[in-house]
């Protein structure tokens, strides 16, 4: 008997004005997995990740963590589910005016009583998790892309969430920050026992840690399964992503007259 | 010219809908800014960071230009007044200027220039790099974090430093009138402190400057928390922030007069 999913989106339709932006979508993520949500840019990813968060309301169907109508619960509650949530936004989105150390002590010092010596060994053994306990005095601007993201990654866990969602978590990092990141996520999600979201359009680095994978296209879930499944399928769209071809569904032109009309040519 | 009065008749509906959404945007802001005040209050530390940035890095601009306003002021009121005879008036037609008027609107305008275009600029990049998302998504509220506490620092620090303004001014003025050009110091003090009344003019200007601290620091907020999450929507909000605080504050000002030394 499978287990309770964590996260179920059921005909979840999204917009922000009258171009659908996700088009009933259905998802089931299991707790204690590493899931991909993959596809082209503008594609939906991060519309879903803020949908899973309570950031956005959908349209039409429902969003439910842990069993719960996400759009539903009222501010208290939201903020209480929220603190269950780690989410890792794409640049880090760290508090430029505080220090390595105090980005990590926020959530610490928002949520809890704790003594500031106890939020100390806390702060460092999240920084020591992700490698950079050395850093803790150093400013945001001071950081590499790679630093300011396992920074991010630090304070995203600094609660121990049950859900860690990373928003294209690879994007601008160089090969050995990516392999960096990439190991981080699938180990704290292990050490934590949590289960984790990885939205991404980076094939090579998150197919080596992920158990699952849902591809998205034009709002739309158009295919599914492990990655070694998802590499042999023939299914066009992700045939075509993940072997990365120029030709096939996603178009190299933009939606375009007829090129002879445009330079004048014929009629 | 059937099509351009149908064009022309959409235009000005657009903009009437634009408007008023607009408007609905920025009630429902201050409500909620004042909804959420509640940690403002239960953490007075983060009150009193947001009234030094506000109000204590303020004060030289303030200072400045209180006192080279008093000096115009005690300059041009001498020379008028001597034409008729009562040069000693001097001292209460530059404290009546500055508590009644120049104190409270150009400190707010100073205000919103210094204070109110660095609070647009703080929210709208907190909010085009993201951070006020992630201070949602680790479940602590921006409104009550960050929102809430600036506003409260903007709005207690404006009538103290339209206070400080004032006083710098009249002491301009009795620099240069007293001092400088040997107007009977007996005279300024006496006919200041005969003529200018506690509840009607001082009290009435600190009605004002409350009131124009409340317009500017809901502008600015507003205008950062609006603003397009990109370098040229940024720059526009604090662009905006100044131009809409300048107007709200005279457009007030007026209003205000109207109905306090008038009897509208």
């Amino acid at each position: 008997m499978p287990s309770a999913p964590i996260v179920e989106f059921s005909q979840v339709d999204f917009s922000y004005d009258a171009t659908p932006l996700l088009k009933a979508v259905n998802l089931r993520l299991e707790p204690g997995k590493v899931i991909a949500i993959m596809g082209g840019s503008g594609s939906g990813k991060t519309t879903l990740l803020r949908l899973i968060g309570g950031q956005l309301a959908p349209r039409r169907g429902e969003v439910r963590v842990q069993g719960r109508a996400i759009h539903r619960l009222g501010h208290d509650e939201l903020y209480a589910m929220r603190r269950r949530m780690g989410m890792l936004f794409q640049f880090g989105a760290l508090f430029t005016d505080l220090s390595v150390f105090d980005n990590v002590a926020f959530p610490l010092r928002e949520h809890t009583r704790l003594p500031e010596s106890m939020i100390r060994d806390l702060v460092l053994m999240k920084l020591h998790a992700v490698g950079l306990r050395g850093a803790r005095t150093l400013k945001p601007a001071e950081l590499s892309g790679g630093m300011a993201r396992r920074v991010a990654l630090a304070r995203a866990i600094a609660l121990d969430p049950m859900l860690i969602m990373y928003d294209e978590p690879f994007t601008g990092l160089d090969p050995i920050s990516t392999a960096v990141i990439a190991n981080l996520i699938r180990r704290l999600n292990d050490a934590l026992g949590a289960t984790s979201i990885v939205v991404t359009h980076d094939v090579e680095a998150s197919f080596k840690i992920v158990d699952y994978v849902y591809f998205l296209s034009g709002g739309a879930l158009v295919g599914e399964g492990t990655p070694r499944e998802v590499m042999a399928s023939s299914e066009p769209f992700v045939h075509q992503f993940v072997s990365g071809e120029t030709d096939g569904p996603v178009r190299f032109h933009y939606s375009a007259p007829p090129y002879g009309a445009d330079l004048g040519l014929k009629s | 010219m059937g099509g351009a009065l149908v064009r022309g008749l959409r235009l000005v509906g657009r903009l009437t809908v634009n408007g008023v959404w607009q408007l609905g945007c920025a009630t429902r802001f201050v409500a909620l800014t004042l909804l959420r005040s509640a940690l403002t209050f239960r953490r007075p530390r983060l009150l009193l960071d947001e009234i030094y940035f506000a109000g204590a890095l303020s004060l030289i601009i303030i200072i400045v230009s209180g006192l080279f306003v008093g000096l115009v002021l005690g300059l041009q009121g001498y020379e008028t007044l001597k034409r008729y005879g009562s040069a000693e008036a001097v001292g209460t037609l530059v404290a009546l200027s500055l508590v009644r008027e120049l104190g409270p609107v150009v400190s707010a305008l100073l205000f919103a220039s210094r204070a109110g275009s660095a609070m647009t600029a703080e929210i709208g990049i907190m909010k085009s790099t993201e951070q006020l998302s992630a201070m949602e998504m680790m479940a602590v509220d921006p409104f009550s974090r960050v929102i809430s506490p600036m506003f409260w620092g903007g709005f207690l620090s404006m009538p103290l430093l339209a206070a400080i303004f004032s006083a710098m001014g009249i002491f301009g003025g009795y620099l240069i009138t007293v001092v400088i050009i040997g107007v009977d110091p007996g005279a300024f003090w006496s006919q200041m402190q005969a003529n200018v009344d506690l509840r009607e003019d001082i009290g009435n200007g600190v009605i004002k400057s409350v009131v124009f601290g409340a317009a500017v620091t809901s502008i600015a907020l507003f205008e950062g928390y609006d603003a397009p999450p990109t370098a040229e929507g940024v720059s526009h909000a604090v662009t905006r922030t100044v131009v809409t605080s300048a107007l709200a504050v005279l457009a007030l000002d007026f209003v205000l007069t109207a109905f306090m030394f008038t009897g509208v």
